[in-house]
């Protein structure tokens, strides 16, 4: 893409300014756009214009973003509070990693920006506890936001005021769940909360709260800069601005690159990817972390965006990262992988989750070892449509990102599962009476 | 009171004289309190300072912290055993976090997970004998296109192979 200018990563690449520092940054054109907004635009422009841009939600649902912000009750009297989203946890995703090593302080800005706009005071900026380096580098930029004036009370002499804080997490899969996350930073531990009451209403410290990702905040600064007819020009409708993709597996060149979305797999494949490892044929994909479920070997044209793969039956676009399979790989192997990762990370609150994630892992381990039948494999195959927030049966949504897999891989590729199985055992006789 | 505190060995925790925090990092834990509206939010960076000082957090690290932060024992206990991070035994000097979610395994995992536990010599979730090296597996890193990824302490190793072994578990 050689005409594309890179938004998010924009001079991350450069080796005569560091844009991780506040000088660098500036030489950008960085903070900017962040003085003008509180000097010279009311919340409700920025709202309007986010809403015009069309950007949706880069943390695995898509939300539309601006009318999230718009949700905050007009009458409340506060504090409001923004909280961002850097829990990424979700396997296979490796994005956001990146805005916070290489690009912190457009990070830093899209959030101030984001926080004026939502007329937050607080902002606080959840890390996954894994994220050390990550973490590092934000602090740092933080606290020179901090010296320069950029945080803190009545920037620029104006009357607004924000304070941004890191807070880090400490191992848990579902505190990336925007509510798992709230109880989290209350220092509980990570149970998502029954909705509604949504965060706009009722968030963080019983507050109205937005909740957005750390890429999604990334492209704050830019549509503000630049305008919401900017911002839509890029990329497919509904599916408007830069967005980073990453590939993963079996690829000579794994990473992650911004571009717009629209792009097939299959080109992202060879242009990116540097094509297959070792020449091997294309067998599957779980595009955008482990919750969105498989494709199949002839679904490597899918477009990487927000229509694309909800076409090839898969759960959403999710986080853009893309893991990709050769032929030689056991789908029935990294479904068990899978599904043992959400049995391990389920919270438990809701019994078809706690159970079926449960279920699901022993289940497959048990048609792994040969000791299973077509009995289980139906079993697992029910259990899936058991669970999640789309049949009403649990808080959150990590219950459907655990079924997707299971749905996808044994719909998909049956003929895999179907040889691990023995021949079905001898029905037990029922009891008399029954 | 109803909680009445031991530690793995026995031994009566509230008996215990000296404090397991230390003034340092009591300081760094009250330094948080003004960030944030109630005191219990600080509870999980302050679980993350005591361990850093002691390596993992004793029955004794807990009440001073449920202390300070004017909260039940049992709501401390209660997020220290939620959370994966959170130790309540002594672990290794070097902890051995070897991601095992599906980009890893797609990219070898398996192999160099049986490597590293055959030149330890320990199964996951065990300690070396001397106390150098915990081993446990984990979930996605984050770092999946640097596949297999493994943390030790806090530092990430990228695209390790069975050949780099000797240089990651080098004993401090
Ligand atoms: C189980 C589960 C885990 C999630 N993990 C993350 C995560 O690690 N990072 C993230 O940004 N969103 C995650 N989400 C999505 C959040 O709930 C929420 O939708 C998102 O932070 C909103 O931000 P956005 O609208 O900017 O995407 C997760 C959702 C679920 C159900
Ligand atoms: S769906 Fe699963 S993870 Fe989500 S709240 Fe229920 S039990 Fe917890
Ligand atoms: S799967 Fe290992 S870092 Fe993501």
């Amino acid at each position: 893409m050689p005409d594309y200018e890179p938004i998010l990563t924009a001079g991350v690449a450069r080796t005569d300014i560091d844009v991780r520092t506040l000088e660098g940054y500036r030489a950008v054109g960085g903070w900017a756009t962040f003085a003008r907004a509180i000097r010279e635009t009311q919340p409700g422009q920025i709202i309007q214009t986010v809403i015009d841009s069309g950007l949706r939600g880069r943390g695995g649902a898509g939300f539309p973003a601006g009318q999230k912000w718009k949700f905050l009750p007009a009458d409340h009297p506060g504090p409001f509070y923004l909280v961002v989203n850097g829990d990424e946890s979700e396997p296979g995703t490796f994005k956001d990693r990146l805005l916070m090593e290489r690009n912190p302080h457009l990070v830093l800005e899209g959030i101030a920006i984001a926080a004026y706009a939502t007329r937050a005071r607080y902002a606080y900026v959840y890390l996954r506890g894994e994220f050390h380096r990550p973490y590092a580098v934000m602090a740092k930029a933080v606290a020179e936001c901090y010296a320069a004036g950029l945080f803190g009370q009545h920037i620029s002499g104006g009357d607004y005021s924000l304070d941004v804080q890191l807070h880090r997490g400490a191992g848990a899969y579902v505190c990336g769940e925007e509510t798992g996350l709230l109880e989290s930073l209350e220092g509980k531990r990570g149970w998502p909360r029954i909705k509604p009451p949504f965060p706009a209403v009722k968030g963080a410290f019983g507050k109205p709260t937005v909740i957005n990702n750390i890429e999604t905040l990334s492209c704050v600064r830019g549509i503000v800069e630049r305008g919401a007819e900017w911002f839509k020009s890029i990329g497919p409708a509904h599916s408007t601005g830069p967005k980073l993709i990453g590939l993963s597996g079996h690829v000579n060149t794994p990473g992650v690159w911004e571009m717009p979305m629209g792009i097939s797999l299959r080109e992202l494949i060879e242009k990116y990817g540097g094509g297959m490892r070792g020449g091997k044929a294309f067998k599957s994909c779980i595009p955008g972390g482990a919750s969105v479920g498989f494709l199949t070997p002839d679904q490597i044209d899918m477009t990487m965006d927000f229509e694309g793969p909800r076409k090839c039956g898969l759960l959403g676009l999710g986080t853009a990262c893309a893991a990709v399979m050769d032929e030689t790989v056991e789908i029935p192997r990294i479904l068990y992988n899978i599904a043992r990762f959400f049995s391990h990370e389920s919270c438990g609150q809701c019994t078809h989750c706690r159970e079926g994630t449960g279920w699901m892992e022993k289940t497959l381990l048990r048609l792994l070892a040969g000791g299973g039948d077509r009995g289980d494999l139906d079993l697992v195959r029910k259990l899936a449509d058991s669970m999640g927030m789309m049949p009403g049966m649990s808080i959150c949504g990590l219950a459907d990102g655990a079924a997707w897999p299971i749905k996808t891989a044994i719909d998909k590729f049956r003929g895999e599962f179907e040889a691990l199985c023995a021949p079905r055992r001898k029905a037990i006789p029922a009891p008399a009476g029954h | 009171m109803a909680w009445k505190a031991t530690d793995i060995r026995g031994v009566d925790v509230e008996a215990q004289e000296t404090p397991a925090l230390s003034e340092q990092t009591v300081s760094e834990i009250r330094a948080l309190f003004d960030r944030y509206p109630t005191r219990q939010a600080v509870l999980l960076p302050a679980l993350h300072l005591a361990q850093a000082q002691i390596g993992y957090l004793p029955p004794k690290a807990l009440l001073e912290i449920a202390g300070l932060l004017e909260l039940a024992p049992a709501q401390v206990l209660d997020v220290v055993t939620f959370y994966e991070m959170y130790w309540r035994q002594p672990k290794g000097r070097k902890l051995i976090q070897v991601c095992r979610s599906m980009s890893c395994e797609l990219c070898g995992q398996v192999g160099l997970l049986d490597a590293i536990k055959a030149k330890l010599g320990i199964e996951e979730g065990q300690t070396t004998p001397d106390g150098q090296f915990t081993l446990i597996a984990v979930e996605c890193l984050a770092a999946c296109d640097k596949a297999p990824v493994v943390l030790v302490n806090e530092t990430l190793h990228e695209k390790v192979a069975v050949k780099d072994l000797d240089e990651i578990l080098k004993p401090e």
